[in-house]
């Protein structure tokens, strides 16, 4: 380690708080943002894990003794609406969006900082908007899709306070992918050329693009489902004439997406990490960013395959069944690119890599499950029921949640400059594996011998597998408990980290711990090798760019 | 470490040099235009969502898709001409000409709101209302999410031009408000072009 940065006292001319306090700031600096989204997020992670704790207490019996019935349609509504657009969106896009994003394409803060602010102060009064709805007049009641009729006969006020809560969050997000867009694609270090960006930079682009031309979908079909409500048009609503199946194309032609919203900046974060622990080039970088760019494709065009029992025409169900399962190629590749980066490498079992191989394994399962849903006749069998919540959670939990865990232990040490207690780690992972299996391998059980989803009663013969998956919540909530002493007294007293403890080659490690305010001393470093990995300086050509090359010589010195 | 020292080597020549503030350039108007795309996005979805309403859900006896057509023609004509001077008043403040550009500001602010006058007549003139059938709302609710936009647009094109008077921030230095009130105005008119085909003339 030649690269040492002694402390250089902070630039003074700057209006921004200094100290904690600029963590409840109005702070324009991307990294003070990205662990504003991340705390933030992980607050409200605390309320959706209380919210599912609920629904797992309720249906320990087939009868409806815990919760009134309203009352968990609320809870099941808001965990949902919490957990996606409040947690895993913010976290996986914001917070290490905006932490990351500046440091690989080598400049000192995001595109359009103020905008960058703006877009985070939107989410927690969107939060708190949220959440106020169940003490005020009772919260939605319709599950976070909203579906049409059930949303425009249930309560009126929690649902509208819903829809402008998810209103903020959907700007926030847009503003969020602007800025994105604009980072990566414009304020790149002179140099650096667009195929030596670290993976997580072409997983943002792509989510970004998402964001921007689906999420705009999602907010006009509020605005007037909105309208329904309060002003008894009858957009979707058949008996004044209306089309409820045009609201679910309309929302599914956002929300398809946002399971990519969540899951391809994971895939760009699991991408960071397993060759930096695993002492190995990044295989097949060329084709991941193909495969990024495929599912980013076909991610708009699939949407229907949520709509299989709607009363979709048959030519509809072909193309959408033809298009969803053709997504499993680009992520197969992404998989197979993962394991082959593990291939023969130098693996380090810490918490970090714990969690993204917990992250493949899941993964592959919910991805395996998903191919299963792709095809209309098993659809149909299994449509509205447990499997689909299986299959759900082991998307975004399995895959996303871990990868969200497998990066904290990556980047703590960056953050704060001190390493998280292993053993500790260990234990989490431990707790969080097994509690989550535990929990939502039943559920596709449950779904296939015909469990209905989202009801708080259910036929007598599913209580003992619903009492195990309870029992897999249950672990899954203890297992936040070590996660939680760990992240705070390692704050205080974890071993210092040095600036780069994994001696990882991206731009965020050529720097201090914590970094300064605008992320380097003197000129950003040109990274044009991000996982030059087990691979001799000297035999390194800086017109090797290409990802073929960088895997063949990651391959052959694995082997030699 | 050996893999990192062609990495660091970069950064400690960095260090030599200390820091020099780096000029990215103004992506500003990359961002509106961004930002411009999510926003026809929006229209798309309610565009897409009239068309399917038109394809598959049939109206009460005695509504129809027919709309008269001399105002909104002569409206879509109005806006046509300002997007022309819009782009008149930016050549102007290129040239400096900020007599010019500020005339020409005018007349392209006169132009929007003439437009939003001719939308409200229409409104008045309509046989129905906005909740008597699917076609109503739909057909309120993208024209008045349309309306919503030209008023930004006209507020913001009074604030252009207030600050391009002489000695204001606007000037052929610093056009970038101009610009992307000009780029913002355009779009209006392109979504405003798409909006009469499907509307009016479909």
């Amino acid at each position: 380690m030649t690269l040492t940065l002694s402390p250089v006292p902070h630039p003074t001319g700057s209006l921004q708080p200094q100290g904690w306090l600029r963590y409840l700031s109005f702070s324009t600096d991307h990294k003070v943002i990205g662990l504003q989204y991340l705390v933030c997020g992980f607050l409200f992670y605390l309320v959706g894990g209380a919210l599912a704790g609920a629904i797992r207490t309720e249906l320990l019996t087939p009868i409806s003794d815990f919760l009134p019935r309203e009352t968990y349609n609320e809870v099941l509504t808001l965990h949902g609406t919490v957990m996606i657009f409040l947690w895993i969106v913010p976290v996986v896009n914001g917070a290490f969006g905006n932490y990351l994003i500046p440091f690989y394409v080598g400049a000192r803060d995001m595109a359009f900082p103020r905008l960058n602010a703006v877009a985070f102060w939107l989410i927690p009064p969107a939060g708190l908007l949220l959440i106020s709805s169940y003490f005020i007049a009772g919260a939605a009641q319709s599950g976070w899709t909203a579906y049409p009729p059930l949303s425009i006969t249930t309560p009126a006020t929690g649902q509208i306070i819903w829809i402008l809560s998810v209103l903020l969050l959907g700007g926030s997000s847009i503003f969020g992918g602007i800025n994105f867009i604009a980072t990566i694609l414009k304020l790149r270090r002179p140099g650096l050329k667009l195929m030596q960006l670290p993976m997580y930079c072409w997983a943002m682009l792509g989510t970004s693009i998402l964001v921007v031309l689906s999420t705009p979908v999602l907010a006009g079909t509020l605005v007037l489902l909105s309208f329904d409500i309060i002003a008894h048009t009858g957009f979707f609503n058949p008996a004044l004439g209306g089309n409820a199946v045009v609201y679910q194309h309309l929302f599914w032609f956002y929300s398809h997406p946002a399971v990519y919203i969540m899951v391809l900046p994971a895939f760009g974060l699991v991408s960071e990490i397993l060759p930096v622990h695993a002492r190995k080039p990044l295989f097949g970088y060329t084709t991941m960013v193909y495969s990024i760019m495929a599912i980013v494709f076909l991610g708009l065009i699939v949407w229907a395959h949520h709509m299989f029992t709607s009363g979709t025409p048959p030519w509809m169900r072909l193309f959408f069944t033809i298009a969803t399962s053709f997504i499993a190629v680009p992520t197969g590749i992404k998989f197979f690119n993962w394991l082959a980066t593990l291939w023969g490498g130098k693996i380090a079992l810490n918490s970090a890599m714990l969690f993204s191989c917990g992250f493949i394994i899941n993964f592959v399962f919910g991805g395996i499950t998903g191919v299963a849903l792709a095809q209309v006749p098993f659809d149909i069998h299994v449509h509205d029921t447990y499997f689909v919540v299986g299959h759900f959670h082991y998307i975004v939990y399995g895959g996303t949640v871990f990868v969200i865990f497998a990066s904290i232990y990556h980047w703590y040490p960056k953050v704060t400059g001190r390493l998280l207690n292993e053993p500790l780690g260990q234990l989490h992972f431990l707790l969080t594996f097994i509690g989550f299996n535990l929990c939502f391998a039943p559920q596709h059980w449950m779904g296939l011998n015909g469990m209905p989803r989202r009801v708080a009663e259910y036929d007598p013969q599913f209580a003992l597998i619903n009492q195990v998956s309870s029992v897999g919540a249950l672990l899954m909530a203890i297992s936040t408990l070590p996660f939680l002493v760990n992240v705070v007294l390692s704050a205080f007293r974890g071993a210092a980290a040095g600036d780069n403890p994994w001696n990882a080659l991206t731009p965020e490690w050529l720097t201090s711990s914590p970094p300064p305010v605008e992320n380097w001393k003197g000129e950003a470093p040109l990274v044009q090798e991000p996982y030059g990995y087990g691979v001799h300086p000297g035999e390194l050509s800086l017109s090797a760019s290409s990802g073929r090359d960088i895997w063949t010589m990651g391959d052959l010195d694995s082997r030699r | 470490m050996t893999s990192l020292t062609s990495s660091t080597g970069e950064l400690s020549d960095g260090l030599d040099q200390h820091s020099s503030p780096e000029h990215h350039g103004d992506h500003r108007l990359f961002g509106l235009a961004t930002f411009l795309v999510a926003d026809g996005m929006t229209f798309a979805g309610f565009f897409a969502a009239y068309l399917t309403f038109r394809a598959v859900n049939p109206l009460p006896t005695g509504a129809s898709y027919e709309l008269e057509l001399l105002l909104p023609t002569i409206n879509t004509l109005v806006l046509l001409i300002s997007s022309f001077t819009f782009h008149r008043a930016g050549a102007a403040l290129r040239r400096s000409d900020t007599a010019g550009c500020q005339r020409w500001l005018l007349i392209t602010a006169a132009l929007g709101f003439s437009f939003l006058a001719g939308q409200m007549k229409e409104y008045f003139s309509l046989p129905f209302g906005l909740t008597d059938n699917l076609f109503a709302s739909t057909f309120y609710a993208i024209t008045g999410f349309h309306g919503l936009h030209v008023t930004l647009g006209g507020l913001m094109i009074l604030i252009v031009w207030w600050q391009s008077r002489t000695g204001g921030r606007v000037n052929a230095g610093n056009p970038f408000p101009l610009e992307a009130a000009e780029l913002y105005w355009h779009f209006v008119d392109g979504i405003w072009v798409v909006l009469y085909g499907i509307l009016y003339l479909l």
